[in-house]
């Protein structure tokens, strides 16, 4: 198997340096692109396995660019924000990223974020399997049960329907208009607060601490993530 | 429910008009009697006395005992209002004190005798419009009235006693009163107190009134008391049933149509007309018609009508003056066009059968479905007003009338002297066409009388020089009578149209001329960019329009009112912020401070009142034509809405140049976040790869380069910080509020301070009372992750934190709670400030930003932020409160029916 390829799409080249290093560190084939004409050119030649694009570039906006790749490829696409920029994180995800780093970041965090990425891409392949597991729970996805520590937990339809959604997204990151579009249908794109009232129902029934979830973590003013593996940052 | 059943809209919406505008007004009580005597001030003191009782706030504005002990022993334990004193003609004359009752604002004020007109200088003319401003302000009032002076029955008793009264209450008012109370006593038992000398009569008028107190007399005017007062309560009765919509009993249709005439007595029939459209419960409109004939009145009478057009302004009618060549063709065509079906009319003893039908008549034929109702005459119709100026006026007036007729005389003459000329060359026959061109041509110019005279004369100089035998009126040739008959009738029927037309033309032309300086007004306000423009242009053209001095007053910058420049002399600003602040006209021509020389109008538009236009005519009896009070409030209209757009450009512009500014200060902040904080990235990665890199790095490299990367961070921290306040410090924070669980809120902070918590055990506590609140995630988020971090700066490892959240009054308390060494005493406030820190010198990083950009953020949402010693032993509580709102339900179909998913399976 050849070296998986990745796009890094940013103007900094110092930042661009770090990110090459880190990935080439992990076995990655690195390429870059500065702008977002370069980017596409880039993407379209190279068809890389992962691109990791920055939002503000010289000639236009990140979320353009995701907007034209995802015209005509699926690959996972990571975006840098800074972390004052709620509304452009969300727009860069319903544009079509897949997630999303905050700057400052370190390496570990890239990494980290990187290969969770690839592993639902290379799980999305795979048959998808009929139980689901994270924590101590267990979905029973063709049985539509739920247990937790083997115990049958009670969910209403919309709480089931909710982690449906969130399984078959498994470590992305939700936006809010995307998981209300998903679970209760157009038409109900203002109402946020279904969300927290039923996010909140699920973290009673499925976390150990709603306070502090490990699993059902939320991304503020961004949506929300199924973790899976809780070890992961 | 069927239809009949269901309120009416109009008067529903009538309804409605009325009980907002009685929102937040005084409520008044008159006692209502038939005569002096009859007890009416001991009723209201009674009354009022209870009240006192009851704790209300009673004070006797003006209470008059007339020496009566029993009435006085009354007022005793009340407290009573000051008289103002008021100067008039070098002397000091005691009044009601308006101000004084207002500054006071008491919860009740009696005010006696509501028909009362005040001393002139006061600034109401009559006292019920003090009692009206009373009202407006909110304050509650007692009055009294006797029948008598009623407006509408003025004339009835008036006939009765043969006693004139002066001072009248409109009956518009009377009926607004939310109470009447009738005090009633018998005749036989008035006249007994009169004879027990119970009732007080001013000594000079005592004659008078003994007349007065007659027996028949007072019997009359307790059925007129009871009448009135039955009358009110069967409308009371009626305002209930609608309001309750037991049946339809307001008629919209079926109003009433009054026209005023030119003669004696056209009061009366205001008055009976105002009298039956109360009785009918209907509106009404009052139209006075001006034909070519009435124009020529002279100006007292003229004065006199439009007197009478204001009478019925005042009695509540909808007023206009029509000019028009037939008065029955303007009523009917008025009557159609604003829906009125029923005509009320003076029973005119000036009917001129010589000129036509009776106008009654004249009506029935055009309009046979207009019912038409005949007033009779008034058995003692007032005077009619005594010309000003008689002399002069009359003797302008003989002369200016003569002169068409003298030149009308020359003209003949003329025509005379020339046809003579023509004899030799032509035949009698033409010559006659000559004069009848003089008749057309006198016609033409002069009008109808002149034109009639010389339709006389050409054929009396036709005859005596022209037909033989020469220089004798008699006519040898019979032919010649016929030529007379036609001349004569051709002069007659032409000067008759031509006077027409030349009526109609004036009519037109007047008219032309008010749509065209309207057009133009509307023109020139148009293109104004400032207020100064405005102002001048408005000033222009109504001094122009109106031949009156004119002055403006605005609002300036802090919503004062100021006379804009004008070299106009005796303005009061007191009268002009009254209109304002009242909404109404005053000055000249109003209720309201009559006297002055100027008219107040404020300049209404659509959000607010733009300010006062005053106004001071040359001719003041011009301003009451209803066309020129109209068109005066169009132009006023016209100047409010210029001045209005005026200031929403300044608006507008204010808006865009904010905006403006806004959007180059959030582009700057931007460009210097982005400035700063790429390079701190850039750093903190370049010393994680330099940690990470291979060959792997000695411990003491790894060290410092972990230490690269852990400063790095902090910097970056501060710098976030620093912009952040720095984005606050711009302007107000931008919240981007949503319904937010504060479990999730405080899970997010917590796994973003988690870090700089280190190994210290965390509770956290939530209440399940606890709503979804209303917030910034975002914000609050940081707040608490900025408390946390502090929570982990200031306390040592291993130092358990907690966080508490629940509600407390109407908002939740989000409390962090440590158990470290606590804030200084005395620094609990400081520690908010911008740069300021717990410990003066600390070896903890940090530059004091955090809690002031928490107290900025909870402040943004109408909270509070705090600290406070967690226990005697020590440690800090933060605390902070957001408002306790109501979220939005959850709809139960969104919600999902309670079904267990696996049970659905089964």
């Amino acid at each position: 198997m050849s070296m998986p390829v990745a796009l890094v799409l940013e103007d900094e080249r110092e930042i661009r340096q770090f990110v090459r290093l880190s990935l080439e560190a992990e076995g990655w084939a690195v390429c870059e692109a500065e702008t977002v004409k370069q980017g596409l050119v880039e993407a379209a030649t190279r068809r890389p396995d992962l691109v990791i694009a920055d939002l503000g570039l010289p000639d236009g906006d990140g979320v353009d660019f995701i907007r034209a790749l995802r015209n005509w490829s699926g690959v996972p696409v990571i975006v840098l924000s800074a972390r004052t920029d709620e509304r452009d994180k969300v727009s860069a995800l319903d544009a079509g990223a897949d997630d999303y780093i905050t700057k400052p970041f370190g390496t570990a965090e890239l990494l980290a974020r990187t290969r969770a990425n690839m592993r639902r891409v290379r799980d999305g392949r795979a048959t998808p399997e009929s139980l689901f597991r994270f924590g101590d729970v267990e979905v029973d996805l063709a049985a539509r049960l739920v247990r937790r520590g083997g115990v049958e937990l009670h969910l209403t339809p919309i709480e089931y329907r909710l982690l449906g959604v969130l399984i078959a997204n498994a470590g992305r990151v939700l936006t809010h208009p995307y998981l209300l579009r998903e679970v209760w249908g157009p038409g109900h794109a203002g109402r946020t607060h279904y969300l927290r009232v039923f996010m909140g129902n699920l973290r009673q029934k499925l976390e150990d601490d709603p306070a502090q979830p490990r699993h059902l973590v939320t991304e503020t003013g961004v949506g929300y993530r199924l973790v899976v593996d809780a070890e992961q940052p | 429910m069927s239809d009949d059943q269901r309120p009416d809209p109009d008067a529903l919406l009538a309804q409605i008009r009325d009980d907002e505008q009685r929102a937040g007004r005084g409520n008044l009580r008159i006692y209502f009697g038939s005569s002096a005597g009859v007890g009416k001030t001991y009723a209201m003191l009674v009354a009022a006395r209870k009240l006192k009782a009851e704790g209300v706030d009673v004070l006797a504005g003006v209470v008059e005992t007339h020496g009566r002990s029993e009435t006085a022993a009354l007022l005793e334990g009340l407290p009573v209002l000051p008289p103002a004193m008021i100067d008039y003609r070098g002397k000091r004359l005691a009044e009601f004190d308006l101000d004084g009752a207002l500054a006071r604002k008491p919860g009740l004020l009696l005010v006696d005798e509501l028909a009362h007109s005040n001393v002139a200088g006061s600034r109401h003319a009559k006292r019920w419009q003090d009692v009206e401003e009373l009202l407006a302000a909110g304050i509650d009032v007692y009055s009294t009235l006797n029948v008598q002076h009623l407006e509408s029955l003025n004339d009835v008793v008036g006939g009765i006693t043969g006693i004139v009264v002066h001072e009248t209450l409109p009956d518009t008012f009377f009926d607004k009163a939310d109470e009447v109370v009738l005090v009633d006593t018998p005749a036989d038992e008035l006249i007994e107190r009169l004879a027990a000398g119970k009732v007080y009569l001013p000594a000079q008028a005592e004659r008078a009134a003994k007349n007065f107190f007659r027996k028949g007399n007072l019997m009359a005017l307790r059925e007129l008391a009871l009448r009135r007062t039955a009358d009110r309560v069967e409308n009371d009765v009626q305002a209930w049933r609608s309001d309750r919509a037991i049946t339809q009993v307001w008629k919209t249709e079926g109003a009433l149509l009054c026209c005023i005439g030119p003669h004696e007595g056209a009061e009366h029939v205001v008055r009976s007309a105002a009298l039956l459209a109360q009785q009918l419960a209907v509106t009404w409109h009052a139209v006075y018609v001006e034909t070519p004939r009435l124009q020529r009145l002279d100006g007292a009478r003229r004065e006199g009508i439009l007197q009478t057009v204001k009478l019925a302004r005042d009695l509540g009618a909808s007023t206009a003056v029509v000019s028009a060549q037939s008065v029955a063709q303007a009523l009917v065509e008025y009557a159609r066009s604003h829906n009125l079906s029923k005509l009320v009319l003076g029973h005119g003893k000036a009917a001129r059968w010589w000129l036509g039908r009776p106008l009654g008549l004249a009506v029935g034929a055009l309009a046979p479905d207009i019912d038409r109702i005949e007033v009779g005459q008034s058995q003692r119709s007032r005077p009619p007003p005594v010309p000003r100026e008689k002399g002069v006026d009359a003797g302008a007036g003989i002369g200016e009338q003569l002169r068409p007729y003298l030149w009308a005389a020359a003209v003949c003459a003329a025509t005379t002297l020339l046809t003579h000329a023509l004899v030799p060359y032509f035949d009698l026959a033409n010559i006659v066409m000559v004069f009848l061109l003089a008749v057309v041509g006198t016609g033409v110019w002069f009008g109808r009388g002149p034109a009639v005279l010389a339709a006389f004369f050409n054929v009396a100089a036709f005859d005596f020089f022209f037909v033989p035998p020469r220089l004798s009126f008699a006519v040898s040739d019979v032919q010649y009578l016929l030529t007379f008959a036609v001349m004569l009738v051709v002069g007659l029927v032409v000067g008759q149209l031509t006077a027409g037309l030349r009526f109609q033309a004036q009519v037109a032309t007047h008219r032309e001329t008010r749509s065209r300086a309207l057009f133009e007004a509307a023109r020139d306000l148009s293109n104004v960019l400032t207020v100064e423009q405005a102002l001048e242009v408005a000033q222009d053209v109504i001094a122009r329009e109106f031949r009156a001095q004119v002055a403006i007053f605005a609002h300036d910058a802090n919503d004062r009112l100021q006379l804009a420049p004008t070299d106009a002399a005796g303005l009061d600003l007191g009268t002009a912020q009254w209109a304002l602040d009242h909404n109404q006209p005053a000055g000249l021509g109003t209720d309201t401070l009559a006297g002055s020389a100027w008219l107040y109008l404020p300049l209404k538009a659509t959000m607010r009142s733009r300010g006062v236009l005053a106004l001071r005519p040359a001719e003041p009896r011009y301003l009451l034509v209803p066309e020129q009070r109209q068109q005066l409030e169009t132009f006023a209209a016209l100047a409010a809405m210029a001045l209005e757009r005026v200031h929403y450009i300044d608006v507008a512009q204010g808006a865009t140049v904010q905006m403006e500014s806004e959007r180059l200060r959030n582009s700057l902040l931007s460009a210097l976040s982005h400035d700063l904080r790429t390079p701190l990235a850039v750093l903190v990665g370049l010393a994680d790869t330099l940690m990470n890199s291979l060959p792997a790095l000695t411990p003491p490299q790894q060290a410092l380069a972990a230490a690269i990367g852990e400063k790095t961070l902090r910097m970056t921290d501060m710098v976030t910080n620093l912009l952040d306040m720095a984005r606050i410090q711009s302007g107000e924070i931008r919240l981007r509020v949503e319904w937010q669980s504060l479990e999730e809120v405080i899970g997010a902070a917590l796994k973003s301070s988690h870090g700089a918590l280190g190994q210290r055990p965390l509770s956290v506590h939530i209440d399940p009372a606890v709503p979804l609140v209303e917030c910034d995630a975002v914000l609050i988020e940081r707040v608490l992750a900025n408390l946390l971090e502090n929570a982990g700066k200031y306390t040592p490892p291993a130092c358990p934190i907690q966080v508490i959240v629940r509600p407390v009054d109407d908002a939740v308390r989000i409390s962090v709670r440590d158990h470290g060494p606590g804030v200084p005493k005395g620094r609990e406030e400081a520690i908010f400030d911008k740069f300021t820190r717990g410990t003066v010198e600390s070896a903890t990083p940090g530059v004091g930003l955090g809690l002031a950009i928490c107290r900025a953020i909870v402040e943004a949402h109408r909270g509070r932020i705090w600290v406070e010693p967690t226990g005697p032993a020590g440690g800090a509580t933060f605390n902070f409160t957001l408002p306790m709102g109501v979220p939005p339900p959850l709809d139960m179909a969104d919600a999902g029916a309670m079904v267990e998913p696996g049970a659905a399976q089964r």
